[in-house]
């Protein structure tokens, strides 16, 4: 079943397990090796990576992914109220409900393409996002936020004669709290296994087939195939995907808000894969990273952090440098990923993964491992990203 | 991981599972023996450390922004005179006071921020980078009720004290409520109490309220709140229509009522929400209409001096209510403005006074523990009276954990002397006017639940 993929399939597969799984030792020096950031990489690589099987096999660029990750979340967390606190079935229903949710907007949306798609998918996202804002707040709670509550049901732990005493319950994996570090592997695990199915659904016929959509979607129908179909599936994977991300979400911290299903939402994600390299498998994964480590630890600085790490220079020389610098951090984090979003989408088209790949073709055969396998398959990317 | 010989293209799936099974297994096995191996009683037990550090997370961007900012003020100030620097503000008023300007248990304070977005998402997400990379023994903050229930709900599990910033919802303290969260700010039940008879005898018994409500926990319970104590005074209520968060325009709010029979508006809006809706109502000319015989009249039950500041000219004569305004004459209020005016320029916000009380009162407890211990610093915050820090005598009720204090009800001034004079005082409402029995049915629903030390 491997013949086409062959041995730098599993070289990178491998490459990647082990960066995931060590990335508490690794990003120790970043001052990002904490719990829940790394949590956060991990889901959102998940969600990157589910929406680069829509944008980087097929060119269709949803803009309204997010809506998929907040019923995934409102999934989960209303399992949690009536079933159970076990994440497994949370996780199960969050998939289904956003793959549901997925082919009925998928349906509408994928009859028409380019722009058009990308608005309305928008549309649904943002028809979701006010439903689930203020219209369903019975089911949402609005702006609050879906929470649990000490008088949830929940039937099967019920049943089982656990019972919520004094405190909240929190979830957990067979009696493994997944808050914290064990949520890391967690969601580390899943990110895994999901890096799996994309990989061998971009080598797959079905892959292929997507891909061909992609480059000439017309020249597909005059042969014969109904490309529809190939779509919507791909449009549900992906949709399956994201409610899986958010279904982690809420593994992570059991809370569902409206805003995981706004339009910026899903603008970050299309953000995610062009900066990590739309069409390649790990691409979306390190522009996933990137992001989420700039707001997380570029938002925190302050003037008194800046002035503590400027404090070598002289004062007077000091004291521009930290102002200058303090437009770029704090609030202005936003600022500086702009800027990063532009360099690297005029010098670097086809993402980090493009940068990865130039350094790697500059050194010869010293490439890292997981590169290696990327540049062989995407030979043609960056024509979408445009 | 397996000793097999076989190439790895033979590989099947099943293998492939097994594999990264045992590789993650392996990889996690040591972290979650270490979770609890920090050897402490608590969670970020600072120890023999000479610091310790406490986690601002208040709105840096989106509609509360501006409260969110003369927030992260007040912390700079109450961080600057607890280790002895400035004037001292309140240390010097506060009673009883364990204060002495050498840190917090003789250990530096230091502080780290972030930014809550006015999300929860946001805002939860920065309170566990503050919990689990920079150790912090407490958060404060919040700016939106939403946020900072979402917060308080983290902080109880992960087991950290949560001295609440600005929240109003009666829900911080009630439906919600945790035994590692404080609030020391007023809420929406208070207003309501406070402000009835103030607007019984400035607009008589007769009214019909329209209601513009921000759509979450805070304005839900406002106006809930409002509707109750205007309804006891003979008013009735004409419609009440929520409105989004930072909705921007609420001018398609606004003309419904210009052809509605009410003949009062109830603006149960905050920070640039309320800025924005008040000023369009203005410029929709409600307060040039008269209805039923009677002037309209605008009520914004949760006043404060910056928004007064962005409204400008249309505050003038607008009845509200506040936790706290820099005009007051008492020791502690005039201490805390005096600091607060020389190092920023400008006079606190009620927002940057509870941060500030909040900080300080937290300071106060651990002092008098003795340790950093969550559940003694709840013990030791629980059923506490304390006076000079600007509202007068001041309990932190233990059922509920919520302060009980007077309250202003104030008007937007006619003639302002500066540009920061804009709201006069009516009337400072005693405490036992808006006091509630601990399970009083806005209030109830919710259980504190058992302190959680996090270790």
């Amino acid at each position: 079943m491997n013949k086409s993929s062959g041995l730098s399939d599993w070289v990178l597969f491998f490459g990647f397990a082990a960066v995931v799984l060590t990335m508490p030792l690794w990003l120790a020096p970043f001052g990002a090796a904490y719990p829940d950031l790394m949590q956060k990489f991990a889901i959102f690589g998940v969600f990157a990576i589910g929406f680069n099987i829509l944008f980087g096999l097929t060119g269709y660029l949803s803009f309204g992914h997010a809506a998929f990750l907040g019923a995934g979340s409102y999934a989960a967390i209303w399992s949690y109220k009536a079933l159970t606190m076990n994440v497994v079935p949370a996780i199960l229903f969050a998939v289904i409900v956003a793959g549901i949710f997925a082919f009925l907007i998928g349906y509408v949306s994928l009859r028409r393409s380019g722009i058009y798609f990308s608005i309305l998918t928008l549309a649904f996202a943002q028809m979701s996002y006010n439903l689930a804002y203020s219209v369903l707040t019975p089911i949402t709670n609005g702006e609050t936020g879906l929470q649990l509550t000490l008088a949830d049901p929940r039937v099967l732990d019920a049943m089982v004669g656990i019972e919520a005493t004094s405190s909240l319950p929190l979830p957990n994996f067979f009696g493994i709290i997944t808050t914290g570090i064990p949520g890391f592997y967690f969601c580390a695990t899943v990110l895994i296994i999901a890096f799996f199915i994309s990989l061998r659904i971009a080598r797959s016929p079905f892959g292929m087939m997507l891909k061909a959509i992609k480059s000439n979607q017309t020249r597909m129908a005059y042969t014969g195939f109904n490309t529809r179909p190939y779509l919507l599936w791909a449009f549900v994977i992906s949709g399956m995907y994201a409610g899986l991300a958010g279904g982690l979400m809420a593994v992570t911290d059991p809370l569902a808000g409206a805003e995981r299903m706004q339009w910026t939402a899903s603008g970050e994600v299309v953000l995610m894969t062009i900066l990590g390299g739309a069409g390649t498998l790990v691409g979306p994964v390190i522009g996933a990273a990137v992001i989420k480590y700039f707001e997380n630890i570029f938002s925190a600085f302050n003037k008194a952090e800046l002035q503590q790490i400027f404090s070598a220079l002289p004062d007077g020389l000091e004291n521009i440098v930290v102002s200058v610098a303090s437009m770029f951090v704090g609030k202005g984090w936003h600022l500086t990923l702009g800027l990063l979003f532009m360099i690297v989408v005029i010098f670097l088209p086809g993402g980090i993964m493009e940068g990865v790949r130039r350094i790697g073709r500059l050194m010869g055969i010293g490439k890292k491992p997981e590169t290696q396998p990327v540049s062989v398959a995407n030979s043609q990317q960056g024509q979408a990203n445009g | 991981m397996s000793n097999k010989k076989t190439p790895l293209s033979t590989w099947t799936r099943r293998d492939v599972l097994k594999a990264s099974a045992a590789s993650t297994a392996i990889a996690g096995a040591p972290m979650f023996f270490s979770r609890h191996a920090y050897g402490a009683d608590f969670l970020n037990n600072p120890g023999d450390g000479k610091t310790v550090t406490l986690g601002f997370n208040v709105p840096q961007s989106g509609a509360y922004a501006d409260e969110g900012a003369d927030e992260l003020r007040a912390f700079e100030l109450a961080v600057e005179h607890l280790n002895g620097g400035g004037d001292g503000g309140m240390l010097n008023t506060m009673q009883p006071g364990n204060l002495k300007g050498n840190g917090i248990l003789g250990k530096k304070v230091e502080y780290v921020t972030g930014d809550t977005q006015t999300k929860s998402d946001a805002a939860r997400a920065s309170a566990k980078r503050m919990i689990e990379k920079d150790g912090v023994v407490m958060v404060s903050g919040g700016s939106s009720s939403g946020v900072a229930i979402a917060v308080q709900g983290l902080c109880q599990e992960a087991g950290i004290i949560f001295m609440a910033g600005l929240t109003h919802s009666n829900d911080t303290t009630g439906k919600d409520k945790k035994a590692n969260g404080f609030r020391h700010f007023f809420n929406g039940y208070m207003s309501g109490a406070a402000l009835g008879p103030v607007l019984e005898k400035a607009y008589g018994k007769d009214r019909r309220a329209y209601h513009l409500t921000a759509d979450y926990t805070w304005g839900w319970t406002q106006e809930q709140s409002i509707q109750a104590s205007t309804e006891n005074i003979g008013w009735t209520t004409e419609q009440k229509v929520l409105t989004p968060v930072g909705a921007g325009d609420f001018s398609q709010y606004i003309t419904p009522i210009l052809n509605s029979d009410a003949d009062t508006l109830i603006l149960n809006h905050y920070g640039k929400d309320m800025i924005n809706s008040l000023t369009q109502a203005v410029q929709f000319g409600l307060r040039d209409k008269s209805v039923n015989g009677k002037d309209f009249q605008i009520i914004v039950p949760l006043y404060s001096r910056l928004m007064a500041q962005g409204a400008a000219e249309n505050v003038k004569g607008i009845y509200g209510s506040t936790n706290w305004h820099w005009s007051l004459q008492d020791e502690g209020s005039k201490a805390f403005v005096k600091s607060f005016g020389a190092k920023f320029g400008n006079p606190p916000s009620q927002a940057a006074h509870t941060c500030y009380v909040q900080t300080l009162l937290y300071a106060d407890a651990a002092e008098r523990a003795g340790t950093f211990e969550p559940c003694q610093i709840a013990k030791a915050l629980e059923g506490h009276k304390f006076d000079g820090m600007g509202n007068g005598p001041t309990e932190y009720r233990a059922e509920d954990h919520q302060c009980f204090k007077d309250v202003l009800v104030v008007k937007g001034k006619e003639n302002p002397s500066s540009q920061f004079d804009l709201l006069e005082i009516v009337e400072v409402t005693p405490r036992a006017q808006v006091e509630y029995a601990p399970d009083h049915e806005m209030f109830a629903g919710g259980d504190l639940g058992s302190c959680n030390n996090g270790a």
